[in-house]
């Protein structure tokens, strides 16, 4: 069993992911460069926070033509298990496996704190460890505004693929969303960071139930 | 082969908040500039190339407007094409 970590160029937590899975979790982790295609022997691929190809354009517009993100499309189709985590939440939309985009916070900051959040919906593994509805997990974006028209937010409600929701919406959201699932379950993005809340010394454990999902 | 010039507008759907265009609109205000009521930025994407003839450069551009240089979920696009 094991993790993929796709790394592009301008990626900034891919070594944090794989501190989080294999330095404080014990899974067998592997960073892959953006320009390999075979994701083969890998049971769930996690694209990570950072700023892939500068975010010029829009954030993950360049990032989906990546070599390695074609290769995610059959991956993902086939179920293998896939986690966007900031940078990489804003991949997953433009790259069509999440409905949605993200765009500026409503009041411009870059806002680096730590975020409280509701589980939305526990039907999947991603979330099915959080059984008291509630999580504290770091937030560091400067566009983690999800927006989508309201025939996709009413599509999200009725497949529940809302996974998590902020308490305060620090950066206005629709639906004060911070995280959703594809209708399966098997894709999750957010823009909080699960990898930076894994050990106790450095703000709490609440991200270590996420990753382990990752092969649970 | 004919060369043609295009550029794109993107501009951010109607129903998008653009809090960069509101906080420009406040300093615009600061500057004394008034009776602004309103103020959204876009971007200006310009382009050459080459192609048999104008639809052929219309249907490229078009493509690269709707799968890369636009994000449909939240920008709308317009096309000004001309021949060199």
């Amino acid at each position: 069993m094991s993790i993929g970590v796709i790394v592009f160029p301008g990626s900034n937590c891919d070594r944090d992911v794989q501190w989080a899975t294999e330095g404080c979790l014990g899974m067998s982790t592997r960073r892959v460069w953006h320009e390999e295609t075979d994701l083969t022997g890998f049971d769930a691929i996690v694209l990570p926070g950072g700023f892939s190809y500068g975010d010029y354009l829009r954030c993950g517009a360049i990032a989906r033509f990546a070599p390695a993100l074609q290769s995610l499309i059959d991956f993902a189709a086939k179920g293998g298990r896939v986690l966007g985590i900031c940078n990489g939440f804003q991949v997953l939309t433009e790259l069509g496996l999440l409905p949605g985009a993200l765009t500026r916070n409503r009041d411009l900051h870059f806002i680096c704190e730590d975020a409280h959040l509701k589980v939305v919906s526990q039907r999947t593994a991603w979330m099915q460890g959080y059984s008291d509805g509630a999580l504290t997990l770091p937030i560091a974006h400067g566009e983690g505004r999800y927006q989508c028209s309201d025939e996709t937010l009413k599509q999200l409600q009725d497949e529940d693929a809302i996974a998590l929701s902020y308490g305060n919406n620090p950066n206005g959201s629709v639906s004060d969303i911070a995280g959703i699932t594809n209708a399966s379950g098997s894709v999750l993005g957010l823009m909080p960071h699960p990898e930076r809340a894994c050990d106790p010394a450095t703000g709490g454990t609440d991200g270590r139930r996420m990753l382990e999902a990752l092969l649970g | 082969m004919p060369r043609f010039q295009a550029r794109v507008l993107v501009r951010l759907r109607p129903s998008v908040l653009d809090p960069a265009g509101e906080a420009a609109r406040g300093a615009a205000e600061r500057l004394g500039v008034e009776g602004l009521s309103k103020l959204r930025i876009g971007k200006a994407v310009e382009m050459e190339l080459e192609a048999p003839d104008e639809a052929e450069a219309r249907r490229r551009v078009e493509l690269l407007s709707d799968r890369l240089l636009a994000n449909p979920v939240i920008e709308d696009w317009t096309l000004e094409l001309q021949q060199s």
